[in-house]
């Protein structure tokens, strides 16, 4: 057993099959989080019904796609049409394992890890394009031409904001860049006197239009296309895009959170008094107070139902457990650590929201223009006065 | 700790396979539990409740293609750039000037291709209006 555990892969191979085996969870409460807050946006109250305000929506979710009719278009191909959205999955899952969670806390920490994730994210435009084309219908076609032009057009900002990125931290191992911003004592997104936070905007910019999401969801537009590529898929095969859509998400708000927001480091990591307030009382605070809220919703519950105000207050002692654990010197470092990757992944998540439900769609010339003629000399122009600054600073 | 290439990214593949495997898996899985009911009115790909006219795959717009190709030149100068800016402090100003240089070749290129109105997604209707009003027109 001892040997098991201390051999080389042990950590490795845990930490991948724990990602896996969670993150369909994940993605699906994430999918609960987000129409909650949609809702909260236009004054309504989102899913309600199944479970106490809805927690059990995204298993019962899960169940209908698992159990939908298991549709294949007569004309389509049907080999690629089965395999395009394992391969959307597939690179987004796979792109995980170079995430640093921690700094010890990962599958791997390659030399050239943002490389590799930038790599599984260009190939995982194939998937769309492959599932548009394989299903052999008009709407999933233009659906799929639009979207890998959007995907390739802000993938070259996305790069070239990466670039930005990996300039100030000096390697392209994901641990590394975070290991140099707590040397450089400032989170890259707000290095080289302001000029990195150019870059950071032109990351955010593209990163939402990178995981199709709205204003830049052009490849799914339902005023015109139905559905875009997806028009043709139904059951668990729609939910394979579904999941790869959310993976997608996770994984850039995790590159961005590395590159720019310091990974796992809290808030001021050289600021030695701020330790206890930001590792220890900040996350007490903030699962202490989610476990109040449910508390009180579970009192106001118990008027309508039993189990429901039970399975409320089960939540609510599950997230003060959270809490709690935080004040054990033992998991300490690794939970801290942790909880601020998290943390910071959940803000991207939220903004991501959040521009959801505040911008229209825009057109598809539109997305062009911002793509090419905005967003990419713009990325140019950042990435020479960064170097030029970069390169003065050195010297 | 693993030296070698292989056991490096042995995990990673670990990692893949077991995302092919699961996914793969979760779409075999609603195969076999997912009722099925088949008929030629049901496989018809969807147009709205319209039957489908013609082949999908027909010809489309040449733009894509361009955009394709000029993606492929900036995603090159883009892997040509990561190189460069992991070690361009120790390049010193030399480093920096042959990149500046590279960098201010591939804008040349980005401002033909620009004038020449690859990137104009409605310029192609603009292009194509005077023709359609002058077949209405006759």
């Amino acid at each position: 057993m001892q040997a098991i555990i201390e051999h080389p892969w042990f950590l490795p191979l845990t930490v991948g099959i724990v990602i896996i085996a969670l993150f369909p969870l994940v993605a699906a409460y994430i999918v609960l989080a987000e129409r909650k807050l949609l809702a909260d946006f236009q004054v309504r109250l989102g899913p309600m019904r199944v479970g106490p305000h809805g927690l059990l929506q995204p298993i019962a979710d899960a169940l209908k796609l698992l159990l939908k009719e298991d549709v294949i278009p007569a004309a389509a191909d049907r080999g690629l049409f089965w395999f395009a959205p394992v391969i959307s999955t597939w690179t987004a899952l796979t792109a995980f394992a170079l995430l640093p969670f921690t700094e010890q806390l990962h599958v791997v920490d390659v030399n050239v890890g943002l490389l590799v994730i930038v790599a599984m994210s260009a190939v995982g435009v194939l998937g769309i394009i492959i599932g548009g084309w394989a299903a052999n219908s008009h709407y999933p076609l233009l659906g799929a031409l639009r979207s890998s032009a959007q995907l390739v057009s802000y993938e070259v900002a996305l790069g070239l904001a990466l670039i930005c990125g990996v300039m100030s931290a000096g390697s392209l191992s994901m641990v590394e860049i975070v290991q140099a911003q707590l040397e450089r004592r400032v989170w890259l997104a707000f290095d080289n006197y302001g000029l990195m936070f150019i870059a950071f905007i032109i990351f955010l910019i593209s990163a939402i239009a990178e995981t199709n999401r709205l204003p830049f969801d052009l490849p799914e537009a339902e005023s015109e296309l139905v559905a875009g590529f997806m028009t043709e898929y139904s059951g668990l095969r729609w939910g394979l895009y579904f999941l790869a859509e959310y993976a997608s998400i996770i994984v850039i708000g995790g590159v961005g959170v590395t590159l720019f927001w310091g990974g796992w480091l809290r808030p001021f990591p050289n600021v030695s008094w701020l330790e206890v307030p930001l590792n220890v009382v900040f996350p007490l605070a903030f699962f202490l107070l989610a476990a109040l809220i449910s508390f009180r919703l579970s009192r106001r519950l118990l008027r309508f139902s039993r189990w429901r105000a039970l399975l409320m207050a089960a939540t609510g002692a599950a997230l003060a457990g959270v809490g709690l654990l935080f004040l054990l010197p033992v998991a300490h470092p690794t939970l801290s650590a942790l909880f601020w990757f998290l943390f910071k992944v959940g803000l991207f998540i939220y903004f991501v929201i959040w521009i959801r439900g505040t911008f229209p769609r825009f057109r598809y010339d539109q997305l062009m223009d911002i793509g090419w003629k905005y967003l990419v000399p713009l990325a140019m122009a950042a990435v020479l006065a960064n170097a030029l600054v970069g390169m003065l600073r050195a010297t | 700790m693993p030296v070698t290439y292989q056991e490096l990214y042995f995990p990673v593949l670990v990692q893949a396979a077991i995302a092919v495997a699961v996914a793969g898996g979760m779409i075999l899985g609603a195969y076999l539990i997912g009722r099925r009911v088949r008929n030629p009115i049901k496989d018809l790909p969807y147009e709205c409740g319209m039957e489908p006219v013609g082949n999908a795959r027909e010809r489309f717009s040449v733009h894509f293609y361009l955009v394709a190709m000029v993606f492929l030149l900036f995603d090159v100068e883009v892997v040509f750039l990561f190189p460069w800016v992991v070690v361009f402090r120790e390049l010193g100003w030399y480093g920096f000037l042959v990149m500046f240089l590279f960098v201010d070749l591939v804008l040349w290129g980005f401002y033909y291709v620009w004038k020449k109105g690859v990137l104009d997604w409605a310029a192609v209707r603009r292009a194509v209006e005077p023709a359609l009003a002058g077949r209405e027109a006759a």
